[in-house]
């Protein structure tokens, strides 16, 4: 490999890292908020590309437009799922931790049936926006513009949710975190902390899912493999932990870059696997876990 | 309090010879093929389910991986016979043997896991497989295995059109499980699981060894699960990575038990008996239209089980049997 292809290389692998790791972000604030893996979590990322393609297609609008529509309607869909499933599956007696994974689950193929219903079983891809077939070319390293801007978004949305945990409402929702019973005491509202998180865990992945409707074909399963990818880097990089999580999906990204260049695209997944479990087996609670 | 135990015991096996009995008998008088086929699969993922109920039931290990040792007992099986011609009715045991130790292999770095890192890192390690039997070429890849069609005997495991006989194979497998749930229930280990799933701590301060505990309750369960794996792979005739390794069997494998009751004897049959011909007829009604109404109402129905019933189906017959408390 020359040092331009390795350059290459590892420029694809940090685009793609940044979108992993916004992605995490989102199924990381909830699992540290209230104890909870959203196993839905791909598919509302796949709502959030539908929904730029339905959009687009009706309206012509450039997906990057749509951006702050797309992630306030996620955001909303969130507190919905919240309200509607996740309180209930809080409020069970027993098995609680079973009852939240098959709740999600069940929610996670109820979407993926819908999708299939609305939408068909084909892929739909966004393909007419304006940065669609542009690259720039960074002395000899080729950056494609949909990527490129789908990174610099989500770190920006990453930022924003650094940002949001240090105004008052992030210190109530950290505050919940800690304990979810004691906060009752100084008037904090448990139950619109919860809903407020999961509105903005399902924005963040809208987000990220609008910035990759740009680049990448959508279809009802098109969730599945970056929730994989997703649950594997929360868990790299320590559940509810932010910063783990922004770590974790960069070197997942490159991991797999790499795989996928040295060996075959086809087994680029098990390069990223095979680090994770070599990781967990020196840290088991993950690279910055504490929970 | 151990002359309760044991009269509940006895009592319980008296109701599974009935039952067992009932199964036997009914299916004779069954013509039609698919029923017949929805009875066989309930039968079998009844089994599989309560295998994995050892490892997640019992002992509490909620494991997201058990595709892994489905499909290796299926191919171990399938392969011995197609590269060795050693006969089915052999090979399914060394499938079994092979997804017990499968499940040792996993076990023994995982287990120093907990709780959401334990699921994940299960999930994994099965996709990992899944991945590795997709890309070998030996294995068939991509492209699978056909069991090639022998004269019909109880030496293949073969009985062409018939479907009587898969039925009563499956049975005596979904039998054997149950058996061997409740032996596990009464005996030492059984109680050693329930402390490691209830308190770790307390389990190690009583004598219990967590680690040792764990990997037994593994290997029974992944011995099962390799054993109702070559079943079903002999019962459809071919098998590639997305019909007996993909991620999903995994989850299909614990919803029974989750559905009718975790660390239950009876929950993964009556979640089996709830869910499978569920699945089966809303995907030969509705699924053919291709419009993903059978994966709403399958969804829908696993929503709407957990929430109302967080112990499983079983704690319906519970209240009954002991009246209110």
């Amino acid at each position: 490999m020359t040092l331009e292809t390795i350059l290459q290389v590892a420029a694809g692998g940090l685009l793609m890292g940044l979108i992993y790791a916004l992605v995490a972000a989102g199924l990381s604030l909830i699992f540290g908020l209230m104890d909870v893996v959203n196993f839905a979590h791909g598919e509302l990322m796949m709502l959030a590309m539908y929904a730029v393609f339905v959009i687009w297609d009706a309206s012509g609008l450039d997906p990057m437009l749509q951006l702050p529509l797309v992630a306030a309607l996620l955001f909303g869909t969130g507190m919905v799922i919240y309200r509607g499933l996740i309180a209930r599956a809080l409020s069970v007696q027993f098995n609680r931790g079973m009852v939240q994974i098959f709740v999600t689950f069940g929610l996670a193929i109820f979407i993926r049936g819908a999708a299939q219903f609305v939408w068909g079983g084909d892929f739909k891809s966004v393909n007419a926006t304006w940065l669609a077939g542009r690259s720039w070319n960074f002395g000899g390293v080729y950056l494609p513009l949909p990527q490129l801007a789908a990174s610099v978004v989500c770190l920006a949305a990453f930022a924003g949710l650094l940002l949001i945990s240090r105004t008052e409402f992030g210190k109530a929702l950290e505050a919940t975190r800690e304990d979810r019973d004691a906060v009752a005491l100084i008037g904090i509202d448990r139950d619109r902390i919860f809903a407020l998180g999961w509105g903005l865990g399902a924005g963040a992945v809208g987000i990220a899912g609008v910035m990759l409707a740009g680049f990448y074909y959508v279809g009802p399963n098109v969730g599945v493999s970056f929730a994989l990818i997703a649950y594997v880097t929360v868990a790299l990089g320590g559940f509810g932990s932010m910063l783990g999580a922004l770590v974790a999906g960069l070197l997942i990204g490159e991991v797999e870059a790499f795989t996928a260049a040295v060996l075959e695209p086809s087994l680029k997944q098990i390069g990223v696997f095979a680090v994770y479990l070599g990781v967990l087996m020196f840290r088991p609670r993950g690279l910055f876990g504490k929970l | 309090m151990d002359n309760f135990i044991t009269r509940r015991r006895r009592h319980e096996l008296m109701v599974a010879g009935g039952l067992l009995v009932v199964a036997i008998v009914v299916p004779l008088f069954i013509r039609d093929v698919t029923a017949l086929n929805v009875i066989i699969l309930s039968l079998l993922f009844a089994g599989l389910s309560q295998a994995w109920n050892i490892l997640g039931g019992y002992c509490g290990q909620i494991s997201l991986g058990h595709a892994l040792y489905f499909g290796m007992g299926s191919y171990v099986s399938t392969l011995l016979y197609v590269h060795g011609a050693i006969p089915p009715s052999i090979g399914m045991f060394a499938g079994a043997a092979v997804g017990g130790l499968a499940a040792l292999l996993v076990g023994w770095p995982c287990f120093r896991l907990s709780g959401h890192y334990y699921a994940i890192a299960t999930v994994v390690v099965g996709e990992i497989g899944y991945l590795l039997f997709l890309n070998w070429d030996y294995v068939g890849g991509a492209t699978g295995v056909y069991i090639p069609i022998a004269k019909p005997s109880l030496l293949n495991l073969q009985f062409g059109k018939d479907k009587l006989p898969y039925l009563y194979v499956v049975l005596a497998f979904c039998a054997a499980t149950w058996l061997a749930a409740w032996l596990i229930e009464g005996s030492r280990w059984g109680y050693a699981w329930r402390a490691v799933k209830d308190d770790m701590v307390a389990a190690r301060s009583l004598g219990v060894n967590i680690f040792s505990s764990k990997m037994a309750a593994a290997a029974i369960s992944g011995a099962f699960t390799g054993l109702g794996g070559a079943i079903y792979g002999l019962y459809v005739g071919y098998i590639d990575p997305d019909s007996v390794m993909a991620g999903h069997f995994s989850i299909l494998i614990a919803l029974p038990a989750v559905l009718g009751g975790v660390g239950t004897l009876w929950g993964p049959i009556l979640g089996a008996a709830l869910l499978i011909p569920m699945k089966e007829l809303s995907s030969s009604y509705l699924g053919g239209s291709g419009r993903g109404v059978d994966l709403m109402l399958y969804g829908a129905m696993i929503v709407v089980v957990a929430l109302a019933q967080p112990q499983g189906v079983v704690s319906l017959f519970r209240r009954r049997a002991h009246g209110p408390a």
